[in-house]
């Protein structure tokens, strides 16, 4: 795969057109929820991430958006049509979690067959077969057997197959799951690369680190519904945590600054820290003010930026594990 | 069209099947045997012959009869092995790909799903068709060049014979879109051996004269229509001479099934195969 630039999510701001809408998607097994409600809006031109803990109904959920489950209740439009719609579906590719193939047909044959499926023809495929194999790093082994590529390789020739019609969404479902850190890194910056020429990308994936540095907006499901929607950067820092440097405590400051923060750790001393949570950086610097009229000399905010897995397990263990 | 796609597919595939290969070598070795089989009962029907030529006997005049009841054998072999074909090599043909997930890539395409349906049928009737031309034809050549005999309504049977081979295709590819491989295998393999036997059944009830065994023979061919396609095939493959020779036989029959047992069984195929695209247009995958 051909390295572009690697600067994520924080550059571009994304479109107000939606490409992929889901009102209230649901999807029950007998008297099993798999998904509950799955609500949301993914724009033109933005990687969403779709995250959750196993079992929070994230396959399901995209595969009703591909058309590979029927929802129980609820409906959803990708590229403004209805699921199922054949317009639609030419503009969409899909890699998915189980990436099996007709593995005794040849790598080029694969793609072949797939892209008579998307209706191109003979020489848009003879055009287009060497370029995505050359995306996805694949370029001379089109003649080999699907059979005899790696399982890296293989979920590399997923990815080619999706890629194939340049679409206009693309659903991955845990892409790199088979990948070495190398073969990621090459995914990341595939993803970067389609993102530049303005495709949408679904992504899921519980490799949060993956999909803090390629995402620019992401949903969190767990137990079948959205939890937590949001940019990135909002996400990030939703809650923040701060330590404050001060130059003294005077008597019933901590008390007063739980107005705007909640506190977590007090160190007393010369130069007392006060460790506190903040719902955003607006309470922060309110929390500043309240501290300098107070009486407490400031001498440093230090912002603990967290980590989206931090802020994954904080959302996913308040909601509670799986009822399983 | 999409469903060529997948019917080129499904072909290409099927020709990847070990028992697809197993049934065409044993339908090779069977023509060779049954070249073999043929000349051997032509040198002693022609010995016989001139057996009764040199005592003064008048010919007997019934090798149309025997050399018509070598023919009924062959096709009753290839009506089998198509049968048997038919239903191994489409067994599996939705059910094993929903297990492997190969279906995961390919239904999200813009494809409707009955076309992926009615392309795998296509992919599967094309190479029976292919197989059951082949086979009948090697029979038929047999006899004309080894036997000097044409039986009659060569190509109407032919397409009976096809037409039982399309029953039990509908019948398979039905089953697999909602039963796993192996369950569909044993279900669809015993509806054919019931259908076999009540046929059988049917015969035995007409020599004896029983309708209680007839009428279990007539509801068998409406469960699975595909044996009194076949001694419908066979009626029309012999001359009306053979027939009556053979009366009531496990091969053929003396009461032909009906036009309308004809148009019942095309609907029946016909109505299973959309009853496939039905239930797999609603499976979750």
């Amino acid at each position: 795969m051909t390295a572009t630039g690697s600067a994520p999510s924080q550059a571009r701001p994304v479109s107000v057109v939606p490409v992929i809408e889901s009102f209230g998607l649901r999807k029950v097994y007998g008297d099993r929820v798999a998904v509950e409600d799955l609500s949301l809006e993914v724009y033109e031109g933005e990687v969403f991430g779709f995250l959750g803990p196993n079992g929070a109904g994230k396959t399901t959920s995209v595969k009703m958006l591909v058309g590979l489950i029927q929802p129980t209740a609820g409906t959803a439009r990708i590229l403004g049509r209805p699921l199922g719609d054949l317009e639609a579906r030419r503009r969409i590719g899909f890699l998915p979690e189980l990436f099996r193939f007709h593995d005794w047909l040849r790598g080029e044959e694969l793609l072949d067959l797939h892209g008579k499926l998307y209706g191109m023809s003979r020489e848009e495929r003879r055009r287009r077969i060497p370029e995505v194999l050359e995306l996805v790093g694949l370029a001379g082994v089109g003649h080999l057997r699907v059979r005899t590529y790696s399982k890296g390789m293989q979920q590399r020739i997923g990815i080619a197959q999706a890629l194939l019609n340049n679409p206009r969404v693309v659903f991955l479902d845990e892409p790199t799951s088979a990948l070495d850190p190398l073969g990621r890194r090459d995914v990341r910056e595939l993803i970067l690369r389609l993102k530049s020429e303005g495709v949408t990308i679904f992504l899921n994936s519980h490799l949060l680190s993956e999909v803090e540095s390629v995402c620019d907006r992401v949903a969190i499901v767990n137990h079948g519904r959205v939890v937590a929607t949001g940019p990135m950067s909002e996400l990030l820092s939703r809650e923040l945590t701060v330590e404050f440097r001060l130059g003294a405590l005077p008597d019933g400051v901590v008390g007063g600054l739980a107005a705007y923060v909640q506190v977590e750790t007090v160190a007393d001393g010369p130069r007392p820290v006060v460790v506190a949570r903040a719902a955003d950086e607006t309470a922060i610097a309110r929390a500043v003010d309240y501290l300098v009229r107070a009486g407490a000399p400031v001498y440093g905010v230090v912002p603990e930026r967290r980590t989206l897995e931090e802020v994954f397990v904080d959302i996913v263990s308040r909601e509670g594990a799986e009822p399983r | 069209m999409k469903a060529l796609v997948i019917a080129q597919l499904t072909f290409r595939e099927g020709l990847r099947k070990k028992l697809v290969w197993g049934v065409l070598l044993l339908s090779v070795l069977f023509v060779v045997l049954y070249v073999w089989g043929f000349h051997l009962f032509v040198e002693d029907w022609r010995q016989m012959e001139a057996r009764r030529a040199e005592r003064g006997v008048p010919p007997a005049g019934t090798y149309e009869i025997f050399a018509s009841a070598m023919v009924l054998l062959g096709l009753w072999t290839v009506n089998f092995l198509s049968g048997v074909m038919t239903i191994f090599a489409s067994v599996g043909t939705i059910a094993s790909e929903i297990d492997a997930g190969t279906l995961q890539a390919i239904v999200p395409k813009p494809i409707r799903r009955w076309e992926i349906v009615l392309g795998k049928y296509l992919g599967f009737a094309g190479m029976l068709a292919l197989y059951i031309v082949a086979m009948v034809a090697s029979v038929i050549l047999t006899a004309r060049v080894v036997g000097d005999y044409t039986p009659p309504n060569v190509v109407q049977g032919t397409l009976l014979i096809l037409l039982v081979s399309l029953i039990l295709l509908s019948l398979t590819v039905f089953g697999s879109t909602f039963l796993s491989t192996v369950t569909n295998g044993v279900v669809v393999f015993m509806l054919y051996g019931m259908a076999i036997t009540g046929g059988l059944v049917e015969q035995v009830g007409t020599a004896l004269d029983n309708d209680l065994l007839i009428r279990i023979g007539v509801i068998s061919s409406i469960v699975v229509p595909s044996d009194s396609m076949w001694r419908l095939a066979s009626y029309l493959f012999q001359p009306r001479l053979a027939v009556n020779f053979l009366g009531p036989n496990p091969f053929g029959t003396t009461m032909p099934p009906s036009a309308f047992a004809v148009q019942y069984a095309v609907a029946y195929a016909f109505v299973l195969l959309l009853a496939a695209m039905l239930v797999f247009r609603k499976r979750d995958l």
